[in-house]
């Protein structure tokens, strides 16, 4: 098939960035395949290692989640935010409430209502987000991240949110029958809701309103010449991605079994932000390495030492942006496009005909 | 009445801190275009190099100065050394470089000088200006300081060759380079003289917060509060912005009945971010045009 061996050569001529590996058919099923190998690894993994760090996966899964909301907000609309420390928060605060309090929901019922309240706060912010951009929108979501902690803490709120104290929720039993531990069982569940939400956000970012997302951040004009309506748009992207990181705190809340005002600071934000960045802006798998990143490597830094903690993770982040200057996703699709690169040389090195076939 | 107006001069002598770190984040965005997020820790950093020199019993102007001066060269160095080899590489991976100059930084100062709140000398005196008790003498020099500061650099990149050439090398890249600017040392020049900036607001500030390694973080914050507010294309405004959220977060602990002091900061922000509803670019900023 010359033609279509043509169309190959061209679309991999010109790199645009996300797809430069993809054309390779046999690079889309190795894609699948390792994608199907994660998940297995993902199922095995907790019945062969210890309590604490099954509670560390677990913990993972819900940053990468919650780097995901983030990346589809900065990563594929182009609209910056400080402010996902807030959005995990109220997500976890919704979970907490509604788990504790007189309501007694199961744990299972609070992601929806997470999901719900931090998609309808996450419009309320992007609504007036419309009219900033860039650092300015970073000043105003950074608003939202500083004034959380203090409006749970304030005694407006105190009944319900425990103020400083925070709210203490029960460890949820796995379901009876299962021979696992609850730990175990907070794992595979968290599991299932990341893949569906993972699988969400590929679907999302495929579809035409995912097209339309992503013509926003490259051309904001273009779009709107297009006839694409940015305000709702970006608005409403602004509402998902609060959406996945408020289901993200509400996991959090669950997993941690504890929420306090504090936690929800602005630093929080700030490592969602690296973990985005780290992991690779706009690519989906890149967010769970986000996930690793935020949680381990202040662990690794602390082992390092202890006084200079923060200067050992300060050089693993230098590091990381000298040699991966567009995060590990960006790393894994040059070295893939290396790879194909070095493939077709060792191909045009035998018998032309043979390659054109 | 009496009370609005000590509120106010509260106000200002806060907003006189938030106004000279302000002045530095608006410096180091006209220089490098980013904001710097390591700027604070930068002034500690600094901070820190004097307050050492004095306890080594150097007087303090000496020791003032020397600092400003050791500041210039570490602002040009971490430029060639940490922000030169990332410059093309996408801009939210730059922020990740601040993030972790911000962490070295904050790291070692704490490792080398400790985390023990240390009292920082002042060259003004404490006592209150005029006997009114609104207002001390080192926050009246500071504000004097802040005033100089920025009539000095004014006269800097309106007057001065190099001024122009540093404020062309911002604006349009290319075409400073094409016309003969050296485009990639006006950079380094621009982080040089934003540390020396952050250097003596550090100065200048740490006799009123004491000194420690997380001295400046709240400080950078405001500061960056009121840069945005004034709008980042203009110094003049940067420093009002600055005055600004220092009053607004006064008047509204003291007046709002239901803020007090828990909720201030989220009050001034909200207002800031209102402000910036109505004028997106800050209230002095000029608004940006693009050319599709």
């Amino acid at each position: 098939m010359p033609e279509r061996e043509a169309i190959t050569l061209d679309a991999a001529a010109v790199p645009s960035e996300a797809d430069v590996a993809r054309p390779l058919s046999l690079w889309l099923d190795r894609r699948r395949l390792l994608i199907g190998a994660a998940v297995i690894a993902g199922l095995v993994a907790p019945l062969v290692v210890a309590n604490f760090t099954i509670f560390q996966l677990t913990m993972v899964m819900i940053y990468g989640l919650a780097i995901l909301g983030l990346n589809l907000l900065t990563g594929f609309n182009g609209q910056f935010s400080l402010g996902h420390s807030a959005f995990y928060g109220i997500g976890a605060y919704t979970a907490a409430i509604l788990m504790s309090g007189s309501a007694d929901l199961p744990y299972y019922w609070t992601l929806p209502c997470a999901g719900a309240v931090c998609f309808i706060v996450g419009i309320a912010i992007g609504l007036p987000a419309l009219r900033l951009q860039g650092l300015y929108l970073a000043l105003a979501t950074f608003a939202l991240a500083v004034a959380l902690p203090q409006l749970l803490k304030s005694h407006l709120l105190e009944e319900m949110t425990g103020g400083v104290q925070g709210i203490v929720i029960d460890k949820p039993d796995p379901p009876a029958g299962l021979p696992i531990n609850a730990d175990q069982w907070l794992y595979y569940f968290t599991l299932a809701v990341l893949l569906v939400m993972f699988a969400a956000a590929a679907g999302l970012v495929r579809s035409r309103t995912g097209r339309a997302i992503m013509a926003i951040r490259d051309h904001p004009i273009a779009a709107a010449a297009m006839g694409i309506n940015t305000a709702r748009y970006k608005t409403l992207t602004f509402g998902v991605s609060a959406l996945y990181t408020g289901i993200a705190g509400a996991l959090g809340a669950i997993v941690v079994q504890f929420v306090a005002p504090d936690s929800f600071n602005f630093l929080l934000s700030v490592n969602f932000l690296v973990g985005l960045i780290v992991g690779g802006i706009s690519s989906i798998p890149g967010s769970l390495f986000g996930g690793v990143f935020v949680l381990f490597v202040p662990n690794i830094a602390e082992k390092v030492s202890t006084g200079l903690s923060g200067a050992v993770y300060g050089v693993i982040l230098l590091l990381l942006i000298f040699l991966m200057p567009s995060g590990a996703a960006g790393f894994v699709r040059r070295a893939a496009a290396w790879l194909a690169r070095l493939r077709r040389a060792s191909n045009s090195e035998l018998p032309i005909g043979r390659s054109t076939r | 009445m009496e009370q609005l107006l000590q509120q106010v001069v509260a106000g200002l002598a806060t907003g006189a801190i938030y106004a000279t770190m302000a002045l530095a984040v608006v410096m180091v965005y006209q220089a490098i275009d980013h904001l710097n997020f390591a700027q604070g820790e930068l002034a500690t950093f600094s901070t820190f190099l004097a307050w050492q020199m004095i306890e080594w019993g150097w007087s303090y102007w000496a020791a003032f100065a020397l600092t400003v001066a050791i500041s210039f060269v570490i602002g040009v160095a971490i430029d060639r050394v940490l922000f030169r080899p990332v410059r093309n590489a996408p801009i939210l991976s730059q922020l990740v470089a601040f993030i972790a100059l911000f962490s070295i930084l904050n790291s070692s100062d704490g490792e080398i000088w400790n985390f023990t709140i240390k009292s920082f000398p002042s060259p003004f005196g404490t006592k209150p200006l005029f006997g009114s008790g609104l207002i001390s003498t080192h926050q009246a020099g500071m504000v004097a300081v802040t005033l100089v500061m920025l009539a000095l650099l004014y006269v800097f990149f309106r007057g001065s060759r190099l001024g122009l050439a540093m404020r062309a090398a911002a604006a349009n890249p290319e075409a400073a380079r094409l016309v003969g600017i050296r485009v990639g040392w006006m950079i380094a020049l621009g982080w040089g003289l934003s540390t020396a900036i952050g250097a003596v607001a550090g100065i200048l500030i740490a006799p009123v917060v004491f000194l420690d390694p997380n001295m400046m973080l709240g400080v950078l914050l405001y500061g960056f509060a009121g840069a945005v507010l004034g709008g980042l294309s203009s110094p003049g405004g940067a420093v009002l912005g600055g005055f600004a959220v220092g009053i607004i977060e006064n008047l509204a602990g003291t007046f709002i009945p239901f803020v007090g002091q828990e909720l201030k900061l989220t009050v001034a922000l909200i207002v800031i971010v209102a402000v910036l509803m109505v004028r997106p670019a800050g209230i002095f900023g000029r608004v940006g045009v693009s050319r599709v």
